[in-house]
């Protein structure tokens, strides 16, 4: 699904990531873990397109999203979530959900002032779809809110069910257990998992290791900004190589 | 004193419109236009040009409203890269730009002497007496039309979008959202409403000479947007309506206030205004009103899910 082929990344001097290689197979959740500073979340960024990478390249379902700017990624079906939740604060949970649904004949200035049937029919069809995807996560109750007086845990499930409201390929999760509360992660893990066995592909970076345990077929671990190692949690927390990156020092 | 009031309502319009258009590009996109009084003096001058040239009122206001649109536009993506405090200086510079070339090429513009004699619209269908009357009777439907507009483009998802750009445009971008043309769209409409009221300024006054465009319609208009609620047009025309009729109004302070002499009470009437905005803000720091937010009832009322919904909070709430 998602083909990471030897990407690389400078901030002027500072070279964050050095030839990554990553492959998140569909229908599965792939784990990213390492400890700070390994370039997981600037991956993220790089695959989101977020920065542009200085080498390699990054393949969709086969095709090349290199070259294409966010938006055209997002359009493409990779979406992505933040470590700190960026939901739209002045907006209400709902218009968050809408906001994501693609190809809105509204969007456009014409579009809006001249079809106001297409308009009305497919915003009904979006409120719908966006219901059926907040019942899911308990939020519906909450639509009129607006998205800023949600609790921390209630972000990060509506950052997620925005996610889908795209109708994404996959969905990349930059840490979707910081800052949540214990209940909170095993809801969020419940949800993931869920959305998985409906055939939702993921990778997620995360610190929390009961987390990645339960969820992922496939973690690879970063350090330094290169793949220090990959295969099951099992197999990965095993290896010395990972106890030392942890501790201080790469082997 | 009728026509008087007259003017003033006219005046009002006009800065009704201005903060129209800057509640879009402001309001709504979050893009300061600190050059408002340039885009405006552009309006204007396009045309009072066209007008005198013979082609009619109306394509003088669809020639201001296109120059507009085309110049606020292009300003937006040479914008790009910059935010807040940088488009501010953009913008600001690009009004002075404005204001010095109406000011220089007085082969085009008249320098400091101006364009007078300016056509106006529907002029001759009444008399002379009464023009003034028809001219605010054509300004309130203008702003009507414009309001409608508006309001059907906010409550669209182009004012979503728009709004989901200001609040952070890294998120509009990874939900899909092309933010460089949403942006561009956002402050090229925004323009083209600039253009309208500076059209319906120079028409008004039949004559624009530079000094008309200083830097303080800027600020006005900033006041009137921030009085109404940003991001909310009804709320805008009481805040049109309120810093226009505290700067005017403030006019008659000399026939009440009798221990001072006028150029003092000129002085004191610029030091009220700014007392009473501080005041306002301090009261009602989120302005009269606020920005439209969708109601899921409003899109649910009509289907027969709103019942289920019910059902289902209600077992929710059993269990």
């Amino acid at each position: 699904m998602l083909h990471i082929e030897n990407v690389g990344k400078s901030f002027g001097a500072l070279t964050v990531l050095r030839g990554i290689n990553l492959e998140a197979a569909a229908g599965r959740i792939t784990g990213i873990i390492g400890p700070n500073g390994a370039g997981k979340s600037t991956l993220l960024n790089v695959v989101g397109g977020l920065f542009p990478n200085d080498t390699g390249r990054i393949l969709l379902d086969g095709t090349d999203v290199t070259p294409l700017p966010m938006h055209e990624r997002a359009r493409c079906g990779l979406v992505r979530t933040f470590q700190i939740s960026r939901e739209l604060g002045e907006l209400t949970v709902l218009e968050n959900l809408m906001l994501a649904r693609q190809a809105q004949t509204g969007e456009a200035v014409l579009g809006a002032l001249l079809r106001p049937g297409s308009v009305a029919r497919e915003e009904r069809a979006a409120v719908l779809e966006a219901k059926g995807l907040l019942d899911n996560v308990g939020l519906w109750r909450l639509a009129d809110q607006s998205a800023r007086a949600l609790s921390g845990g209630q972000k990060k499930l509506l950052e997620l069910s925005r996610a889908l409201m795209l109708k994404p390929k996959i969905i990349l999760l930059d840490e979707p257990a910081a800052g949540v509360s214990p209940p909170m992660r095993l809801e969020i893990s419940k949800v993931i998992r869920g959305l998985c066995q409906d055939g939702m592909t993921f990778v997620i970076v995360e610190h929390d290791m009961d987390m990645i345990a339960s969820l992922c077929d496939q973690v690879y671990v970063m350090a330094e900004g290169k793949n220090l190692t990959s295969g099951t949690f099992g197999e990965v927390v095993a290896d010395d190589r990972v106890v030392r990156a942890y501790l201080g020092g790469v082997a | 004193m009728t026509a008087y009031l007259v003017t003033i309502l006219i005046l009002v319009c006009i800065a009704i419109i201005l903060g129209l258009a800057l509640n879009l590009q402001w309001g709504l996109c979050g893009m300061v236009n600190f050059g408002m009084a340039g885009f405006f003096a552009l309006g204007a001058y396009a045309a009072a040009l066209v007008a005198l040239s013979g082609a009619g009122t109306l394509a003088g206001i669809v020639v201001a409203a296109l120059i507009c649109a085309a110049t606020c536009g292009a300003t937006a993506l040479v914008s790009l890269r910059l935010s807040d405090e940088y488009l501010a200086i953009l913008t600001l510079g690009f009004g002075e730009v404005i204001r010095l070339v109406t000011l220089s090429e007085s082969w085009l513009t008249g320098g400091s002497l101006g364009l007078p004699g300016i056509p106006r619209p529907l002029w001759g269908w009444v008399s002379e007496q009464n023009y003034e009357l028809l001219f605010l009777a054509l300004l309130v439907v203008v702003v009507l039309a414009l309001f409608l507009v508006l309001e059907v483009l906010i409550r669209s998802p182009f004012g979503r979008a728009v709004r989901a750009v200001r609040e952070d445009d890294t998120v509009a971008s990874t939900l899909g959202k092309n933010v460089t043309m949403l942006r561009v769209k956002a402050f090229a409409v925004g323009g083209a409403i600039i253009g309208i009221a500076g059209a319906f300024h120079a028409y008004y006054l039949t004559y624009v000479d530079p000094s008309q465009f200083s830097a303080i319609i800027t600020a006005y208009t900033f006041m009137a947007v921030i009085a109404g609620g940003r991001g909310s047009n009804k709320g805008l025309l009481f805040g049109a309506a309120t810093i226009m009729c505290l700067i005017e109004g403030s006019r008659f302070l000399k026939d009440i206030v009798q221990v001072l002499d006028a150029t003092q009470l000129a002085s004191i009437r610029l030091i009220l205004i700014g007392l009473g905005l501080i005041l306002f803000l301090i009261y009602r720091p989120q302005g009269f009103l606020l920005e439209y937010r969708l109601r899921s009832s409003s899109l649910l009322a009509r289907s027969s899910l709103n019942g289920a919904t019910r059902m289902h909070d209600f077992k929710q709430e059993a269990s």
